[in-house]
């Protein structure tokens, strides 16, 4: 299951992430029914969709948290949840995941005390992510009197410590005003080009489509389509990822209304070979 | 599983630091059974044997109690804040996470139970025949049970109002079976049985032997044994509930 090409990772060509026939069952419902898609090493990928499609979940998968997973699922040439990743990704949930009753800079080093950071190193690494997400005229305020923006980057912030190779972030510029948006996509394209990380971002906003390199763009457990947003507008004709993402998501409800039952995965394989 | 020291620590330094941010949480957790205690005094103004074994009795029961509270509420909101579920995909073993808990609610447990013990024995003229630290260590351990079913109960708990309805379900029927109300084997046999594999029972009784025994008995010993031994094996229940892969 694991072929390396090299020993670099990220450089080997070699997916940071990979699902073939992806799946998970929630309560006795296929949340992902039979997910393929790679995310290259180094990319920002964009993981779009209508709120409830999934996103989350897979999400959660790829980090190791989510139960009733099968299939194939790759991260960083590892099955996804393997101990030895815990060190190597960075997740952020939707909602803000710190401690209320902390300061900024108390949650930061306590995150970073987990993540097994040496002592030496751990006070020069709490500065350097609240520099990146802004935050460093804010470290000693405890968090719970902070906004709601001011929060979630401080989950991003505890997510950066240790410069991890793979950063999951689950809608993490929802609620934030234009300019912090734009502030935050600089800062993970940086990531991507001066670190090499890989950025697997979930959004459901489809105006940050574009800022993404890939896109994979899912509805009702599925993937749709996956490619780069220019790739997705050529192959429907459309000017933005908006339409291209609404003429994929018509032709799918008639495939479904036009095949029932087995056909219908073959209609949706046709939207999604193109990685395999 | 394996215990990283400096995981361990952070945790436990963690948990203090959001206490330290919630002052009027410690001044409750703190001075709260020394009132009760002062109540419980002029209450039995009139009989000071009953206060003596109440008192002691009641010292090993609330900090079984408060960290129970304390415990359950603490991890519930680790639970449904996204933070347990952080640390838990971090290399974060979950018993550095147990444990760093348990440190951090231990410490706070024996100020309590040492303001508590003071108070009683010094101010409100408690009388008990064995040494204070005796009684210091049967409330410690009962702290630690009641950090165990803490933090077992906030699994089963969807929120605070569950968390907290739990103190009824679990702890009360300790309370009425453990021997307080009603000497144990007066009880209907089968309550007597029942309340013989209950942990509260073997709280009161060490407390007892502690109030009438200049020397440490070998009831004592083995009152002190099965309330570790329940508060290891709920301990193990509770890990057991802390699941790295969730729905």
């Amino acid at each position: 299951m694991i072929n390396k090409n090299g020993d670099g990772g990220a450089d080997a060509g070699q997916p940071a992430v990979r699902a073939h026939d992806l799946r998970v069952r929630r309560g006795g419902r296929e949340v992902l029914r039979g997910l393929d898609f790679a995310v290259p090493a180094g990319s920002v990928t964009g993981l779009l969709g209508p709120s409830g499609c999934g996103k989350t979940t897979l999400m959660r998968a790829v980090v190791g948290a989510q139960k009733g997973v099968t299939g194939t699922l790759e991260v960083l040439g590892r099955p996804a949840g393997s101990a030895a990743l815990r060190p190597r990704l960075g997740y952020v949930t939707q909602a803000p995941s710190v401690y209320a009753d902390l300061t900024v800079r108390q949650n930061l080093e306590y995150f970073a005390a987990v993540l097994g950071l040496a002592r030496s190193t751990r006070a020069a690494e709490v500065e350097r992510v609240l520099d990146e997400v802004d935050l460093a005229a804010r470290a000693t305020a405890l968090t719970r009197n902070l906004s709601g923006g001011q929060r979630s980057r401080v989950s991003l912030a505890a997510a950066l410590l240790g410069a991890p190779e793979l950063l999951v972030l689950d809608e993490p510029t929802v609620g934030l005003d234009p300019v912090l948006r734009n502030a935050l996509w600089g800062l993970f394209h940086r990531l991507a080009d001066e670190r090499g990380t890989t950025l697997l971002i979930s959004s459901h906003v489809m105006d940050e489509a574009d800022r993404c390199e890939r896109l994979v763009l899912m509805r009702e457990g599925r993937v749709l389509a996956e490619d780069s947003p220019p790739a997705l507008r050529a192959r429907s004709g459309v000017a933005t990822v908006e339409e291209a993402f609404l003429a994929l998501v018509a032709a799918d409800a008639d495939n479904e209304k036009d095949n029932a039952g087995a056909d219908n995965d073959n209609a949706a394989d046709d939207t999604r070979h193109r990685e395999a | 599983m394996t215990v990283s020291l400096a995981r361990t620590l952070a945790t436990t330094r963690r948990v203090l630091g959001q206490l330290r941010h919630d002052p009027r949480t410690i001044a409750l957790l703190l001075l709260v059974p020394v009132l009760l205690l002062v109540l419980l005094r002029y209450v039995f103004d009139a009989n000071p044997d009953s206060f003596d074994f109440i008192g002691s009795s009641l010292l090993g029961i609330f900090p079984m109690i408060t960290m129970f509270l304390v415990t359950s509420i603490a991890t519930l909101r680790e639970r449904t804040s996204g933070t347990m579920e952080r640390l838990l995909v971090m290399p974060m073993g979950k018993a550095d996470l147990i444990v760093g808990y348990a440190l951090a609610f231990s410490l706070f447990a024996i100020a309590q139970t040492a303001i508590a013990t003071g108070v009683a024995l010094w101010l409100l003229g408690l009388d008990v025949a064995g040494s204070p630290w005796l009684l210091l260590l049967v409330a410690l351990l009962n702290a630690l049970l009641g950090i165990a079913l803490g933090l077992f109960v906030s699994a089963f708990a969807a929120s605070e109002f569950q968390a907290v309805q739990f103190l009824p379900a679990l702890i009360f029927p300790q309370l009425l079976l453990c021997g307080l109300f009603a000497p144990r084997d007066t009880m209907q046999p089968v309550l007597e049985y029942v309340s013989d594999v209950l942990p509260m029972s073997y709280s009161v009784d060490g407390m007892n032997e502690v109030l009438h025994s200049a020397d440490i008995t070998g009831d004592y010993v083995r009152d002190a044994l099965v309330v570790s031994g329940a508060a290891v094996l709920v301990l193990a229940l509770g890990a057991a509930t802390l699941r790295r892969r969730t729905e």
